[in-house]
């Protein structure tokens, strides 16, 4: 059976998935991405193979995306995560036509055709704001760990406002609110309705419409999506496989080129950032 | 065309001979330096160099200066000269690099500049105001700023009736008289009217030759690359603006495009999408830049560089020899007026661009440096996008400082564009002939 892969190296996370020739993802795993990009893009990977029960000779064609595209030593091309990301949404939610994707260091607005192909797309410019770090940073300077912010922001009853829109001095403006005696879970629901606020400025700019699937490591987060869902009055598609959703549309894209028999591409010398 | 000449010759003539005309400009200013010759310093939008010509005045572009150091992979320690004598980051970038070449004496990666007998400016960009008063402080010399009235709306650019612009015109050439004065009184004698009229005609054979190298980037594969090349055009056009030289440069790159149009020779290996540039180009990763699109088959065709930094040639407007003075005004009015409507009202001729040019995507380039060219560009792209079916990517970084450009991020956006571009490419294949359904891997990627 023909299978094809997708690695998605992030700035945070590696994801890989391996889909068989159905589309059906039959692997698929999630480690941290550390220091060594390489390492841990072939690590991701075997892991995938090895749920999926089949070896690497089995997968016709992988393909790499995120930050690390160019470290997938072993696929045989590279396509952004903003291609990905938007495939990946149409094939979860066929009725996607814009994009979330909330990731470590990048929150990306995305505007699709039907099957996938995006028509605009923005992103947030040389500042981590609205993306997962301005998490991070709450969770370092209140003490709690990442998977428990998001239930302990939704046990928030009257969020404090948070205006800065910097990553770093969010962590001193947290710090302000506790010394003013506010709630911790009040204090987390407005980091998330922060962060809610930059993102839906950035779909602003390439126009919400709907379906609007929100994808990548931020999903993961129990408050996020109906925080924005909140603040946009809408519904947003999301499933337990939406941290995936890159890496997906990664091997969606590699099962069509496999089907067209194309082989690798040649990685031009820049390419590596 | 001589019928001697050859491929091998002429193709790339024009980059040769600016980047050596370029170095000799320098080397005459850096000559002038040592010697104590007089010199104006002036902008490029609106530089009024024909009139100092006349007075045999040396030409100094700061801009340029400024550029250079970016070009040069340099301008990070100027930066940090300005920024250590007290000027904040948030600070125009040319300014500041600016400030560290006065600071150490003119001396710059070119050479050297002489130091200014007077600074002739308009009002085309804000920051013009209060950079001219940096020299007045430093060297107390006579500041001449040129009021030139612009554009009343968007919906007036471009399109004032005759009355308003003879108005307009006379209002500027009352102010040219005065400057006459104060550059006869500086330099101790009257304008030669014969030496005007010859520097104004020469300055007509380069319009002349420009229009003509625009018009032959229209067609498919494009000649030029407006980002790249258009920029070393860019520089001989303001450096060497109505001098013989620059008039006989651009008569051969004339030739020299000619020859490519005819011969199907392109401006990058293999074009297989059509660009437009909006905003100052990236300096401090100049050839990088380019690369990032050309490894695509991305070409920049035109670009709003080519319009508010090419002194008004752009436009196509001659000077009337027999009313020099009149004339002059009407096309500093004009090109000035262009040069702020390229920034601030846009949109139609992007549009009419985008026709013209074929351009199957637009690349809006904000720069941190310079708020000027920089606002409106989200709007604008907004509009492209509702009235054309073309692809856009806005990118920031900036033209002097290397702090804020990013290559990575850069780079992530700039594939996805060209991917979105090579997707949208098959799409329309497949709605013209029926086949398997788009997929982005399907027409060129980087090799």
């Amino acid at each position: 059976m023909l299978h094809a892969g997708g690695v998605d190296v992030g700035s945070t996370q590696t994801k890989a998935v391996v889909i068989d020739e159905t589309r059906r993802i039959v692997g698929r795993s999630l480690i941290p991405t550390g220091a060594n990009v390489v390492t841990a893009a072939q690590s991701a990977f075997d892991m995938a193979i090895a749920e999926a029960g089949i070896t690497e000779h089995d997968v016709a064609y992988v393909i790499g995306t995120g930050y690390g595209r160019y470290k997938v030593t072993f696929g045989n091309s590279q396509v952004t995560e903003i291609c990905c990301h938007a495939r990946g949404a149409a094939e979860m939610f066929p009725g996607t036509r814009t994009v979330l994707d909330m990731g470590g260091q990048d929150t990306k607005a995305i505007r699709i055709q039907p099957g996938g192909d995006v028509l605009d797309f923005c992103m947030n410019d040389k500042c981590a704001a609205g993306t997962g770090r301005f998490l991070q940073s709450a969770a370092a300077a209140l003490g709690i760990p990442m998977d428990e912010l998001g239930t302990r922001a939704l046990g928030g009853q009257k969020p404090v406002n948070i205006t800065t829109t910097c990553t770093v001095f969010a962590e001193s403006e947290v710090l302000s609110w506790l010394a003013k005696g506010k709630k911790i879970d009040d204090i987390l629901l407005g980091v998330h309705r922060s962060i809610a606020t930059r993102s839906i400025a950035l779909l602003r700019r390439v126009g919400i419409e709907d379906e609007i699937t929100f994808t990548g490591g931020v999903t993961r987060n129990q408050a996020m999506a109906p925080v924005l869902e909140e603040a946009l009055g809408k519904k947003l598609n999301i499933s337990d496989e939406s941290h995936y959703m890159g890496a997906l549309g990664a091997a969606i894209i590699a099962l069509e080129r496999a089907r067209a028999g194309e082989g690798t591409e040649a990685v031009r010398a820049g390419g590596a950032t | 065309m001589t019928a001697a000449v050859t491929g091998e010759e002429i193709v790339g003539r024009g980059l040769r001979e600016g980047k050596y005309l370029f170095a000799q400009w320098f080397m005459r200013l850096g000559q002038a330096a040592e010697n104590g010759e007089q010199a104006a310093y002036v902008f490029v939008m609106g530089s009024l160099a024909e009139l100092l010509r006349a007075f045999d005045l040396h030409i100094v572009f700061p801009e340029i200066n400024s550029l250079q150091t970016a070009v040069k992979k340099v301008s990070g320690e100027f930066l940090t000269v300005a920024e250590d004598y007290g000027y904040s980051p948030d600070v125009c970038g040319y300014v500041k690099a600016d400030v560290a070449m006065q600071l150490q004496d003119g001396r710059h990666p070119m050479g050297r500049i002489p130091r200014p007998s007077i600074a002739v400016l308009t009002n085309a960009c804000n920051t013009y105001l209060k950079w001219a008063e940096i020299w007045d402080r430093f060297y107390h010399i006579p500041l001449v700023t040129v009021d030139v009235p612009a554009s009343r709306s968007a919906a007036t650019s471009g399109q004032l009736d005759d009355a308003a612009l003879e108005s307009d015109r006379r209002f500027v050439e009352q102010q040219l008289r005065e400057l006459i004065v104060q550059l006869e009184a500086l330099t101790g004698r009257p304008l030669d009217m014969d030496r005007f009229r010859q520097v104004l005609h020469d300055t007509n054979r380069m319009t002349r030759a420009w229009a003509r190298i625009l018009e032959l980037n229209r067609g498919t594969p494009s000649v030029f690359n407006a980002l790249m090349d258009g920029t070393v055009y860019l520089g001989v056009a303001n450096a060497l603006r109505g001098t013989p030289e620059g008039a006989l440069y651009f008569e051969r790159l004339v030739e020299e495009m000619e020859y490519k149009a005819a011969h199907g020779i392109s401006a990058i290996e293999d074009e297989q999408h059509r660009l437009i540039f909006v905003g100052v180009p990236c300096y401090p990763i100049f050839r990088r830049f380019h690369e990032l699109f050309a490894e695509w088959g991305g070409s920049f065709v035109s670009s709003t560089y080519l319009w508010f930094a090419a002194g008004g040639m752009n436009l196509g407007f001659e000077y009337d020899l027999d009313r020099p003075i009149e004339s002059l005004a009407e096309g500093v009015l004009r090109s000035v007026r262009a040069a702020t409507d390229a920034m601030m009202f846009h949109d139609r001729a992007l549009l009419e661009a985008i026709d013209v040019f074929h351009a199957d995507g637009v690349v809006y380039h904000p720069v941190k440096s310079c708020r000027t060219v920089s606002t409106g560009l989200a709007d604008s792209r907004r509009v492209v996008l509702q009235q054309r079916d073309v692809q856009c990517l806005y990118i920031e970084s900036d033209m002097m400082d290397q702090r804020v450009v990013s290559e990575a991020q850069l780079k992530n956006r700039i594939d996805a564009f060209f991917e979105g571009l090579n997707s949208r490419r098959l799409r329309r294949r497949a709605q013209e002939a029926p086949v398997a359904g788009p997929d982005a891997s399907a027409t060129r990627v980087p090799a």
